[in-house]
């Protein structure tokens, strides 16, 4: 059992029954494939780890943000390497591996917190979402842009936010493709806690300190109960993804993405 | 409430201070990349200072081919 890591994407250690993971890929934590590759590694350890931990605290060590999202350069580069088919497939194989990481995230039999600050975008919103309880400090910015390209939230972000938030506050991130701030999301119930910048690790682990005081058995009990996994919802979301995905309009959308020089390749 | 132009003042000491440029060199209708050496990333952490700042939620479409900040200003002040 890997107690603790280090990678290239991502690292682990374990102190005083907290699991802590950094994500630490510059510039934002894109999720690409060695992203990908070193979280299976982290849940294929998440068990054993799990066994003397009672909370695992996700942050990031980027000053830009927790993450930005999916790696869309390799997206695109590698779409445009590929035959349709490929590409297509490999998406879908991609999603499929980034979907059983979440939900092993998402049932982890410890309490979950992600100490978010900066951009917390698409893929890194859905890393967020699979978590027991979001503190952000007040710098913070949660956005699903995915709209904007085409798509739509592909790693899970869909029945995890019905699951979370009002439909109105849904459709209002989904449809409009516009980024919220800590205090709107605190307010739209998708943040536990806004802490001062640069404050939300610290925060996450005197909280992580609290949940050690319960009994763990009775904490996952309780949580098992309170959370469901819509995991019908998460495959749907996956074939509509792929689905979209096959559309010229995404191809466009990626490309004006890696080839823009705007100032500001995420607005519409 | 701020009259524009109070709306505008602030945004510049605000954006001098955060991004370290002296105040002097920043004028209304200066194009707030350029002038401040921001990226992308950047222009919406000053998106976030701002809305804390004014109290206001700006969203990233009204801020779409705005570069300078006597426009911003207006942006913020049809939100107070």
């Amino acid at each position: 059992m890997k107690e603790s890591f280090q990678g290239d994407a991502l690292a682990w250690t374990t102190r005083d029954g907290v699991i802590e993971l950094a994500l630490r890929r510059a510039p934002c934590n894109e999720i690409g494939s060695l992203s990908l590759t070193e979280l299976e590694i982290f849940v294929d350890a998440l068990p054993g780890l799990a066994r003397d931990a009672h909370s695992l605290i996700i942050h990031s060590e980027m000053p830009a943000g927790f993450c930005a999202g999916a790696d869309l350069r390799e997206l695109y580069e590698r779409s445009q390497a590929l035959s349709k088919d490929t590409a297509l497939a490999g998406v879908r194989d991609f999603l499929e591996r980034i979907h059983q990481v979440m939900n092993t995230i998402d049932a982890a039999p410890l309490t979950t917190i992600a100490a978010v600050h900066g951009v917390t975008f698409g893929g890194g919103l859905e890393l967020a979402l699979v978590c027991d309880l979001i503190i952000a400090d007040k710098m913070a910015r949660f956005c699903f842009p995915e709209l904007r390209l085409g798509l739509i939230p592909g790693f899970g972000g869909i029945p995890r936010l019905k699951r979370d938030l009002g439909n109105a506050v849904v459709r209002d991130l989904l449809l409009t493709g516009r980024s919220f701030n800590a205090a709107k999301a605190q307010a739209s119930s998708l943040v536990s806690q806004v802490v001062a910048e640069g404050e939300a690790l610290r925060v996450a682990r005197a909280t992580a300190a609290q949940l050690g005081k319960f009994d763990r058995r009775t904490s996952s009990t309780a949580k098992e109960f309170i959370k469901p996994i819509p995991y019908h919802e998460l495959q749907q979301e996956i074939d509509i993804f792929c689905e979209l995905f096959a559309q010229p309009a995404v191809e466009q959308g990626l490309r004006k993405f890696v080839e823009s020089t705007e100032a500001q390749p995420y607005l519409p | 409430m701020n009259t524009i132009d109070k709306t505008l003042d602030e945004i510049l000491t605000l954006a001098a201070t955060h991004f370290k440029v002296p105040r002097e060199k920043l004028t209304p209708d200066d194009d707030f990349f350029k002038t401040l050496g921001i990226d992308s990333l950047q222009a919406l952490d000053l998106l976030t200072r701002l809305e804390n700042h004014f109290q206001v939620e700006l969203p990233d479409y009204e801020l779409q081919g705005v570069s300078d900040f006597r426009t911003l200003a207006s942006r913020i002040q049809a939100r107070l």
